[in-house]
């Protein structure tokens, strides 16, 4: 299954929507699939910043915490309070339900260092990943 | 959690294939390759306490005890009074250390009458447990006993949920509705001799069977066969650790290990001081008359957070007063719950706890445990 077309992806597994100056975030199915069951969230608050190459929020699932990476800098507009009260829905909808913060891009220069969908897959596959 | 994992190279159980061709997530643990989940950990957790689920153990090991003295040995060297152990059943010990610390937990079987013990020990203690046992046979060569790891010869798994004893029924050749908690019988099982033991990790009803290590998978297929229709999954080490917290049973490396004297750990009533000596005894009678300084309690988070999970900071007040030994988001009561062991003027079930989670203090307040318990 290959991943969607629309959306931009980062080594680290998060997956980017960018529509004008503002980017959506969330982690791919690949990231659901290797944390498991996803039982909370823990996402910046509005107006906050983030920063390229940082995290911006925890995903706990029954096994591990993991960080969350922005690929991008820029100001927290938005973020999904429906997946933080139902944390699940990153396992059965991770790029549309989950997606997890929307970004003002302080550098939207940044998005050209995102992988395509097509470099993503390809990471997978030479990682051995199912 | 193991010291051993490092030294061995990593093996796998005669059911990894099959792990494998389930579509199991394998981690290694404790030297093995095993199944950490197949179809989810949740989903796993919820379908051993409501169906039943089906465990691959061979990671486990076993050691026989025999000869005259294998009861007199296994007083001198455990916490719990052997000599109460009846023919064809167990009880629950501990080897504790010279300082009254912990190297095990473990489940004692005893076979018919003179045909000695099995000794059942944690996969990540296997070979620490086995040196231990021939070093204190040799300081004791006025006991007539011998020592054997029968691990490698021994295949061993479990069945655990409320229609864990019906799918066994259907394709035993005994009648195992007689068999207690704590007691096993020889059955034939799908065709397989089988050990079959009303023992288990999970606060369920079930069995843990122990048979010739090259006849596991044949009882692993019966048993999925015969629970095809009633639910019967495969269940990883994720589910297998969230059913044991829930139960408040103990794992080795967290709630147990050589720095924590069986009281602190709330197993006091594995240990029978007036059985007589035995290694360690006289530091867990010292703590036993003086008050075991800190105590193992049980908790639930009163705010939403990520989860308490095993080494986290506890604190009262600001003031670090121990630490979370286990922790996780309980399947079956969707409330992040954990064992904690703290100083012993902080513990009282309904008193708070704060839990450092992410460097920030959480609320938690204690509670009793087993967290979970079954309707009988």
């Amino acid at each position: 299954m290959s991943s969607p077309k629309e959306l931009l992806y980062t080594k680290t597994h998060e997956w980017v929507k960018v529509e004008g100056d503002v980017a959506t975030i969330g982690v791919t199915d690949h990231a659901q699939s290797e944390l498991g069951d996803i039982t909370y969230l823990e996402l910046p608050d509005l107006g906050g910043e983030v920063n390229g190459g940082e995290p911006f929020g925890v995903v706990e699932s029954v096994k591990a915490a993991s960080d969350v990476y922005s690929p991008i800098d820029g100001e927290v507009l938005e973020r999904n309070e429906d997946a933080i009260a139902a944390p699940d829905v990153v396992n059965s909808s991770p790029y549309e339900g989950a997606w997890l913060i929307k970004v003002k891009l302080a550098n939207p220069a940044q998005v050209e260092a995102l992988l395509t969908p097509e470099q993503y897959d390809e990471l997978l596959e030479s990682t051995g990943s199912h | 959690m193991s010291s051993d994992a490092s030294t061995e190279p990593v093996v796998k159980t005669p059911l990894y294939d099959r792990h494998v061709a389930l579509g199991a997530r394998i981690i290694p643990f404790a030297g093995w390759m095993m199944p950490v989940q197949y179809s989810g950990i949740i989903n796993e957790h919820k379908t051993v306490r409501t169906a039943a689920g089906l465990f691959d153990l061979g990671h486990m090991g076993q050691v026989d005890v025999t000869g005259p003295d294998a009861c007199n040995f296994l007083q001198f060297i455990t916490t719990n009074d052997v000599s109460t152990i009846e023919p064809l059943h167990a009880h629950y010990s501990l080897l504790p250390n010279e300082q009254g610390g912990v190297i095990d937990d473990i489940i004692i079987y005893r076979r018919a009458e003179n045909d000695g013990y099995m000794v059942c020990i944690n996969a990540s203690n296997r070979h620490k447990d086995v040196n231990w046992m021939h070093r204190w046979r040799a300081e004791r060569p006025d006991l007539d006993v011998t020592v054997e790891d029968i691990s490698d010869k021994t295949g061993m798994i479990a069945i655990q949920g409320p229609k864990a004893a019906a799918i066994t029924q259907r394709i035993s050749d005994r009648d195992l509705s007689g068999v207690d908690y704590f007691s096993w019988v020889e059955a034939t099982v799908g065709g397989v001799k089988a050990n079959t033991a009303r023992t288990g990790y999970t606060g369920e009803d079930g069995f843990e069977f122990y048979t010739a290590i090259d006849e596991i998978g044949t009882l692993w297929d019966a048993l999925m066969e015969s629970g095809a229709n009633e639910g019967l999954l495969p269940i990883g080490l994720g589910a297998r650790d969230t059913l044991r917290l829930e139960s408040r049973m103990p794992l080795y490396g967290n709630e147990l290990a050589d720095d924590i004297n069986p009281l602190e750990a709330g197993l006091g009533w594995a240990v029978k001081l007036d059985k007589g000596p035995f290694v360690g005894c006289e530091p867990i009678a010292a703590m036993k008359s003086t008050g075991a300084p800190r105590k193992t309690v049980g908790f639930k988070l009163t705010e939403r957070a990520g989860s308490p999970r095993s080494h986290f900071e506890v604190q009262v007040g600001g003031r670090s007063v121990g630490f979370v030994t286990s922790g996780a988001m309980s399947p079956t009561l969707n409330e992040n719950i954990g064992l904690a062991l703290v100083e012993k003027d902080v513990a009282g079930n309904g008193k708070p706890l704060e839990i450092i989670i992410r460097d920030k203090p959480v609320a938690a307040v204690q509670i009793k445990t087993p967290f979970y318990k079954r309707d009988r």
